[in-house]
């Protein structure tokens, strides 16, 4: 059998593919554009891109952010919600607050309008104990009128199911009986977690995309098996692992945010094989960038995520933060005569002034092409050439006139500014909760990362860059490094001099148990099942969690007091004797550990035999200190364990690093840039 | 001065910021009170070392105490004596520039190399802090002492070791004392976050240099705020509010805003407002500044907030009124009810200057209710507070937001889960509050109704809200929106508290319960000029009758599904534009 395998990622500008051979060795990449409106089209294209024979590949690991587009442009299915008497509107009222600290502007849509959400008389207590029973009548007449009112899909959502699911299990045994489809969700089986707006959101994410992702899969495996496709098929979710189509929609709210996750969990791996375990992502986009954070080789992973405002999904899924600055971001002088970058940003249309689609306001992207950092032969996306004198008399007019710059010097106060706003907001993710830099090495990708990084390390005083061999297909490489993933999490919110530990022990069995039987039922070739499990513990009278790493399902007291305590100093340095600690959740993650692919294959094989024959010019690039005539290489050709010092250039197709003078270069053995930044 | 380069100003402008956001992060992210760690009731920041002037606060506070901390700072600054590093004044004195009792001041003198440079403060809502009801939102004290342990500025740290016994003076003068002590560690290290990190800026580009930098950014703010203002037209703009009742006499209590737009300033003057009172509904005068410093903050959002955003806003003392409260008037309402108030009348006063950047009034209360009993299955004595949102108002931009936040608050609301899991309470109902949008063009956002019964044992209840005897006011041709109700189901009755928003000490029973419905957000610009079909719509969702949709609105609709009439709609809202014009 061929073992071919093939990892697609679709990004908001791009598709990208990697495809590996692990017989001959091969390794083919493809970047196309990608088709917003069926993203299979972009796929199939890809895979044409990179002669992909498709009867020869043994697995296609497919990211894909059909749902989280459907959520952020509300093309979502019609969806329904029967819930208990009384609370029909949590999904509307939230959680009382507003998009903005300052101003009373601003709007929120439920994801499920009010005339379809219908009540019933039911109602369970905290302690799970029934104190109205379901009104099984009620639920086939609740059930009737959301078909009678064309939903597609359909919501049950009781008050404390995570304790008692029992009306919520029976709600949705009545409901298949005469729901046309097989859209239902109960609130309880998706997360089975206190707070009734974040679990109620949550199960109506999955709901209102649960018809789209099935629609999209359908025709994305019926296009591969007509090209001969006989394999598994497998999508990237949020929580940084995959899953086989065959089941993927029945929990698809799992898949939002897994574009962001596959880079992270691609970091990871590679950090790891490169020996380098505590790590920074950063991947930089055009409008918004992304972090992660990456401790002892494993990427954080977070429940507490928002997709927008007001829009909770509390999955678990890869901790990864947006921040509002990219290349598009604008450059301007305010009222107070302040040069601001950000938060606005050009985005994809008009785009940066260079782009030519009518960009007059000038963007990061375009500080660097007129500092020489952007090889203005080499820009991907641009439609109609611009001269850089156009773009560098934009800057000039735009921010250099009333600030008393010219275009060079503007440009270069954008670059700054625009840096260090983007360090701030790295560290307030990251740094900023208890970490020290000096233990971290900053891992950037996406296609403008490489070019930022150095100066963003120098700001955070993080002193090491790892730049990979792809970072422009970072994504794609995730989905190709992927293990199967599965997460389950239990409410317990107990003190621990009251918890059953017995209790927490069976639990833990039981996600055990769940894992197994749902990789087994994927039917996708597995090494191994491997099973990490976690506490999220908090002081009584605290709202906000910490999570513990559990050894394993035999946790006992001692653990979970000993972990908190230790998680706690490590976080805040604050020790707290005198409070009880009380156990929240259980969370168990199941991982079917995937064949590990070999990432050295990815530097290719061009090699030259010194980094002088690698270089193929030099050009005038602006540093902090002036401009400097600047050598330039090219990175496929650079050789493994060559050395250089910067100022210096790298450019590969869809990517440009750029090191600072002082910095120290080292090509790994996995053809990563080990860079040492000089504070 | 203009020596400093615009890239360098930048820079250490978003230096200063990050110091207070990390500093935010840290105290929110430790703290114990859900009032802190959910509510977000804290605020952090960077003060002159001889004004107490505001340099940088951070991103991440909440918006009431935009002003208040560098008159606390001020407060401390004038009576600090034998200052060293590692030492933290705590203070909650209301008359010294603060709020009420329950935000807990902590002051620390910034060295850097051995020379005092700033101030770090924060302030962080204790949960209680004493006085005669638990939470301190009394509705009828009618001094300062009942409302709880009054602190004047001293030093809980000295020399960074925490003084016992101040310590064991507070803690055995507040209830649920055992969880105070995490705050208490949480707010001082926050400001040891602080430390380090204005080191590390100081560190980096030298004392000097960041002064200079302060003082320009002082200038620059003040130069921006100005640009802003210069977008209204010169003249005098009057707004007014009302606060239901002190609590004690049951009289409301009027807000007269008059503010003057003249030679490129603002000047705020609130005579013609009611006298101090008897009840707690009396504000401080540095809460009373916040206040108009927090409405022009929502009015203008983009201006960073230092010393020099506010010194183009004059606002005269409002001596005489109960707007300037003096010892030992009792101060509770004020940081919570009072200041939603202030910052309404200016909104009210404004909006026909700024049409399309304001907003009709929001519903404006914090809804503090609080209800403490005895569970007998659990053995404890517990208290718990619903704090709850309302309507926001219509705007040039669309309709307001359903169930927001108070005007001064960021924060999110309790689970039921959560409230039903800590205490013996079922909630029947948690919904939106029908028809509370006042009318408009842009309609109103909607209120909550929530109905909470008592299981086990017996309880007292108590609260502080407002906005029961007038909606928030509409604006430009909108209606108000719908009003604050409290129903307390006892006995096999029905009981509605005399001064309608506020009461204390309502006994309760098991199965006894209270229902609270909260404002609706005020309507904006003419209603008969909404949409129809907008109209239809919002009866669809049951937001109104189809009665009001005819009364409010001049939508006739008709037919199952109903459809908008649009004959009949138009000769209905004839009929009402010519009746108006008569």
């Amino acid at each position: 059998m061929s073992e071919t395998i093939v990892g697609v990622d679709v990004g908001g500008t791009f598709t990208d593919l990697i495809l590996l051979e692990p017989g001959s060795g091969g390794v083919r990449i493809a970047k196309v554009p990608s088709t917003t409106d069926n993203q299979a089209f972009g796929v199939l294209s890809a895979l044409d891109s990179a002669g992909a024979t498709l009867d020869r590949v043994a697995s296609i690991n497919h990211g894909t952010t059909t749902t989280t587009n459907a959520l952020l442009e509300r093309k979502i299915s019609r969806c329904g919600l029967i819930t208990t008497q009384g609370f029909r509107d949590v999904l509307e009222l939230g959680r009382r607050t507003r998009p903005n600290a300052y101003g009373l502007l601003g709007t929120f849509v439920p994801l499920i309008p009010r005339e379809l959400r219908v009540e019933v008389p039911e109602r369970m207590d905290a302690d799970g104990n029934v104190v109205i029973p379901l009104d099984e009548a009620a639920v086939r007449s609740a059930v009737q009128l959301l078909v009678d009112a064309g939903c597609e899909s359909l919501v049950i959502h009781f008050l404390h199911s995570y304790r008692n699911s029992s009306h919520e299990r029976r709600a949705a045994e009545i409901a298949a009986e005469f729901w046309p489809n097989r859209y239902i969700t109960a609130g309880h089986a998706i997360l089975s977690e206190y707070r009734e707006y974040e679990r109620g959101t949550t199960a109506a994410v999955n709901a209102a995309v649960q018809p789209v992702l099935h629609r999209y899969m359908d025709r994305l495996q019926s296009e591969l098996k007509d090209r001969g496709f006989a394999h598994d098929l497998l999508v990237m979710q949020g929580n940084g692992g995959s899953v086989s189509s065959r089941i993927v929609a029945e929990t698809a709210v799992n898949t939002v945010m897994s574009g962001p996750a596959s880079g992270v969990m691609a970091a990871a791996a590679t950090a790891r094989a490169a020996g380098v375990d505590q790590v920074i992502t950063y991947d930089m986009g055009g409008t918004s960038s992304d972090v992660g954070l990456v401790q002892g080789g494993v990427p954080q992973v977070t429940a507490e995520m928002d997709l927008e405002y007001a829009m909770p999904i509390h999955v678990p899924m890869v901790d990864v933060h947006t921040i509002g600055a990219g290349g598009g971001s604008i450059a301007f002088v305010n009222d107070a005569g302040m040069l601001q970058v950000g938060p606005e940003s050009a985005g994809a249309m008009p785009g940066p002034i260079c782009y030519g689609r009518g960009g007059t306001k000038p963007t990061i992207t375009d500080a660097n092409l007129v500092l020489g950092r952007l090889n203005p032969d080499r820009l991907l996306a641009v439609d109609n050439p611009v001269t850089v004198r156009h773009v560098r008399e934009a800057i000039e007019r735009e921010v250099g006139a009333p600030l008393g710059l010219d275009g060079d010097a503007a440009a270069a106060a954008i670059l700054q500014i625009g840096n260090n706003r983007m360090a701030g907001a790295i560290r307030m993710v990251s740094l900023a909760r208890g970490h020290d830099p000096r233990d971290f090495s900053l891992f950037a990708f996406g296609g403008a990362g490489p070019m930022h990084a150095a100066a963003l390390a120098r700001e955070l005083s993080i002193p090491r860059l790892l730049i990979p061999a792809r970072p422009g297909i970072t994504n794609a490489i995730g989905c190709v490094t992927a293990d199967l993933r599965h997460d389950y999490v239990n409410t317990v919110n107990a003190p621990l001099a009251e918890l059953d530990i017995a209790e927490a022990q069976a639990i833990l069995s039981a996600q055990i148990d769940e894992g197994r039987r749902t990789i087994d039922r994927e039917g996708v070739a597995v090494e191994q099942i491997d099973f990490l499990h976690f506490a999220d513990m908090q002081f009584q009278g605290q709202t906000h969690m910490l999570t513990v790493a559990l050894s394993g399902p035999d946790v006992t007291l001692e653990e979970l007091q000993r972990g908190f305590d230790e998680a706690y100093w490590n976080r805040f340095e604050v020790e707290l004797p005198e409070i009880r600690a009380v156990l929240v959740n259980l969370h168990t993650a199941a991982i079917g550990r995937r064949p590990e692919i070999e990432l050295s294959r990815l530097a290719g094989d061009e090699q030259t035999e010194s980094v002088d024959a690698a270089k193929t010019g030099a050009r005038r690039v602006w540093f902090e200190g002036g401009w400097q005539d600047t050598p330039v290489y090219d990175r496929g050709r650079l050789p493994r364990a060559g050395r250089f010092a910067g100022p210096a250039i790298v450019e590969q197709l869809d990517c440009t690093t750029v090191i600072e003078p002082g910095n120290g270069v080292n090509v790994d053995p996995l053809g990563n840039l080990v860079i040492e930044v000089e504070e | 001065m203009s020596a400093i380069d615009p890239v360098t100003l930048a820079v250490i402008q978003s230096g200063l910021q990050q110091v207070c956001n990390e500093m935010d992060l840290a105290f929110v992210r430790s703290a114990f009170s859900p009032v802190i760690s959910e509510a977000l009731d804290r605020s952090d920041g960077i003060y002159h070392r001889d004004t107490g002037e505001l340099i940088a606060q951070g991103d991440l506070g909440l918006p009431v105490f935009v002003g208040t901390m560098q008159f606390g700072t001020q407060a401390v600054i004038e009576r600090a004596r034998d200052l060293r590093p590692g030492d933290i004044y705590i203070v909650n004195d209301p008359y010294l520039g603060g709020t009420h009792l329950m935000d807990v001041r902590f002051n620390k003198p910034f060295f850097y190399k051995g020379e005092l440079f700033a101030w770090l403060s924060n302030t962080g809502h204790w949960p209680d802090t004493g006085g005669m009801v638990p939470g301190g939102f009394s509705a009828n004290a009618t001094e300062v002492e009942q409302e709880g342990l009054r602190l004047p500025p001293v030093k809980l740290y000295k020399e960074g070791v925490m003084d016992q016994e101040i310590l064991s003076i507070i803690l055995s003068n507040i209830r649920v004392a055992d969880q105070r002590i995490g705050d208490i560690k949480a707010q001082a290290a926050a400001l040891n976050v602080g430390e380090r990190r204005l080191t590390a800026l100081l560190d980096k580009y030298g004392v000097g240099l960041v002064e200079d930098c302060i003082k320009e950014l002082k200038t620059r703010a003040a130069q921006q705020m100005r640009a802003k203002i210069a977008t209204i037209e010169d003249g005098i703009y009057r707004g007014e509010a009302y606060v239901d009742s002190d609590g004690v006499v049951d009289e409301p209590l009027k807000i007269v805003m008059t503010v003057t737009k003249q030679d490129g300033d603002l000047t705020f003057d609130m005579a013609g407002s009611s006298p101090p009172c008897q009840g707690p509904m009396n504000s401080v005068l540095a809460t009373t500044k916040s206040s108009i410093y927090l409405a022009m903050k929502h009015i203008f959002p983009e201006v960073p907030i230092n010393a020099g955003t506010f010194e183009p806003l004059h606002i005269n003392d409002p001596d005489g009124t109960f707007l300037y409260a003096k010892y030992p008037r009792p101060v509770s309402g004020c940081a919570a009810e009072v200041s939603q108030r202030i910052a309404e009348a200016v909104f009210d006063a404004l909006v026909p200057a700024l049409p399309d950047r304001l907003f009709a009034a929001p519903a404006g209360t914090s809804g503090n209710f609080a209800l403490g009993g005895f569970d007998p299955k659990q053995g404890r004595a517990y208290v718990m507070y619903v704090i709850s949102g309302g309507g926001y108002g219509g705007s040039m931009q669309g309709d307001g937001l359903t169930n927001g936040c108070s005007t001064i608050g960021i924060s999110k609301s309790q689970p039921i889960e959560v409230m039903e899991q800590r205490f013996p309470v079922l909630f029947d109902e948690y919904s939106l509050h029908e028809g509370s949008g006042g009318a408009g063009k842009s309609r109103g956002g909607f209120g909550i109704n929530y109905r909470v019964t008592l299981r086990r044992g017996t309880a007292r209840a108590s609260m502080v809200m407002d906005h029961g005897r007038t909606g928030p006011r509409g604006a430009l041709g909108g209606a108000d929106g719908g009003v604050n109700k409290v129903v307390v189901s006892r006995d096999g009755e029905d009981y509605r508290p005399p001064h309608l928003s506020k009461d204390q000490d309502i006994q309760l029973v098991e199965g006894e319960s209270v229902r609270v419905s909260t404002p609706g957000g005020g309507g904006f610009g003419n209603p008969m000029q909404r949409d129809p079909e907008l109209v239809a719509l919002d009866v669809a969702r049951g937001y109104y009758t189809v009665e009001q949709a005819d009364d409010l609105f001049g939508v006739v609709l008709t037919g199952e599904p109903r459809q908008v009439d649009a004959a009949a709609t138009a000769a209905r809202r004839e009929g009402a534009s010519s009746a108006a014009a008569e």
